[in-house]
């Protein structure tokens, strides 16, 4: 039909020329639009963050970053990148609460990450957030969709270590109700808990030892204005 | 005659030539991310999105692109406004963007799309060939929601998210795993084309009245 009209084959320079402003041009583009949306997404993922970490540890108002360093953990302000990174949590007075602790592993579909709040004193779990799923929808996803699942983290001794059970006879109080019909993904989520405890509990000081809360954040105060 | 043209243009990508219905294409997304109408819209007007920005400059610039790099012109073309897409959603809608997942910076393999520069808007004046890009998007948007608003409302008893049926509605999971999608664009297709068969028969039979009456 009337495709471009040409005289001749252009020559190579053009054709080089042509694909080089393109790219250019779009570099530019994306640059643009990766440097003005950098701001939000980084807010979105911080919000989010605080967000989980005061849901899975009840009664927390404040937080901290906390990696293990020299064998000891410190208080970082930004975690370096692939470093293993758990999150103090503090009361309005600033005394310790407990730790939520992310973590990850294989589940039904992928990758399932979550965060989980554990107060060593008592050496309990308190609270369960699935961070990222693909599990099956309508069957997997029950593990962040159904509140009772959810709610049976919120009391849940880690000694010796967590067991999902058939759903409907829980006894202990190790013991987790596996969701019906979704049973690999219930295991898949106590199996990360189990062994991203057995990971950390070396690490972990001595309950009553734990980091200091450093600063407040700013975004506190402000809100308390 | 020349804004009947550009009318002619949109509207065929709706019903005549419907890229899903009729021509079969984009069937990834189609049948990946309709398991809910939300997701469905998201994934439309980020189609919408590429689609009309690249047709735009793909047509203002179809003199200067020498044919032999026009597909990589296009890939270029089409890529950026991908990325933009997919930081835009990232910010402003970062729960959808979620479940969308690789789909998103997957909108540049649609075939929809370079099929359009390809025949369309590389070949004609940029506005029929923005007019093109928003039929066939308008009607890669609607389909996408039609099935999306099928297999919601069968597989999760909702719509948008809300809930229709109340506490009793068994949902029916599998409309929202992928055999769903099949199963619903199966139907919705088997419909398009006895809608098609009987036109054709219609349009048969009056011509056969014709030329008896002659």
């Amino acid at each position: 039909m009337n495709a471009p009209k040409d005289t001749g084959n252009p020559s190579s320079l053009r054709l080089v020329l042509t694909l080089a402003i393109a790219g250019l041009v779009s570099g530019v583009a994306i640059i643009g639009i990766y440097e003005s949306t950098l701001p939000t997404i980084t807010a979105n993922k911080a919000r989010e963050l605080r967000e989980a970490v005061f849901k899975v540890l009840p009664g927390v108002s404040q937080m901290q970053a906390l990696v293990h360093r020299d064998g000891e953990l410190v208080v970082v302000e930004v975690p370096d990148k692939n470093e293993p990174v758990i999150y103090g949590g503090h009361d309005e007075q600033g005394d310790f609460v407990g730790y939520a602790m992310p973590a990850a592993g294989p589940g039904f579909q992928d990758t399932i990450a979550i965060l989980y709040g554990y107060k060593p004193g008592e050496k309990i779990v308190v609270g369960m957030e699935v961070l990222e799923s693909r599990e099956t929808p309508g069957l997997g996803d029950k593990i962040y969709k159904d509140a009772e699942f959810v709610g049976g983290f919120s009391s849940l001794s880690v000694e010796p270590e967590i067991l999902a059970v058939k759903n409907g006879t829980k006894s202990q109080p190790n013991e987790i109700d596996a969701i019906t019909g979704a049973t690999i993904s219930s295991k898949a989520v106590v199996r990360i808990i189990n062994e991203a405890h057995a990971a950390w509990s070396a690490q972990l000081p001595a309950p009553g030892f734990e980091p200091q809360l450093i600063a407040t954040e700013p975004a506190d105060t402000e809100a308390e204005r | 005659m020349k804004k009947n043209q550009s009318q002619e243009e949109f509207i065929k990508g709706i019903w005549r030539d419907n890229p899903v219905f009729v021509q079969v294409l984009g069937m990834c997304p189609m049948l990946a991310v309709t398991n809910s109408a939300i997701n469905a819209v998201a994934m439309g007007m980020a189609t919408f999105f590429v689609l009309v920005g690249s047709s735009f400059l793909v047509s203002t610039f179809r003199h200067l692109i020498p044919k032999q790099v026009r597909i990589s012109c296009f890939i270029i073309i089409i890529a950026t406004f991908v990325t933009i897409a997919d930081y835009t959603l990232l910010a402003l809608v970062p729960k959808v963007h979620t479940e969308l997942g690789a789909f998103i910076p997957l909108i540049v393999a649609n075939c929809l799309i370079l099929g359009r520069q390809e025949a369309f808007a590389s070949r004609y004046p940029t506005k029929l060939a923005v007019m093109d890009a928003m039929g066939m998007a308008s009607g890669f948007l609607l389909a996408l929601l039609s099935l999306g608003a099928v297999r919601e409302i069968l597989g999760d008893g909702a719509l948008f998210g809300v809930n229709l049926f109340g506490e009793n509605f068994e949902p029916w999971i599998i409309m929202i795993l992928p055999p769903g999608g099949f199963l619903t664009l199966g139907v919705i297709l088997l419909f398009f084309n006895w809608f098609k068969f009987k036109k054709d028969e219609f349009l048969e039979d009056v011509a056969a009245a014709q030329r008896n009456e002659n």
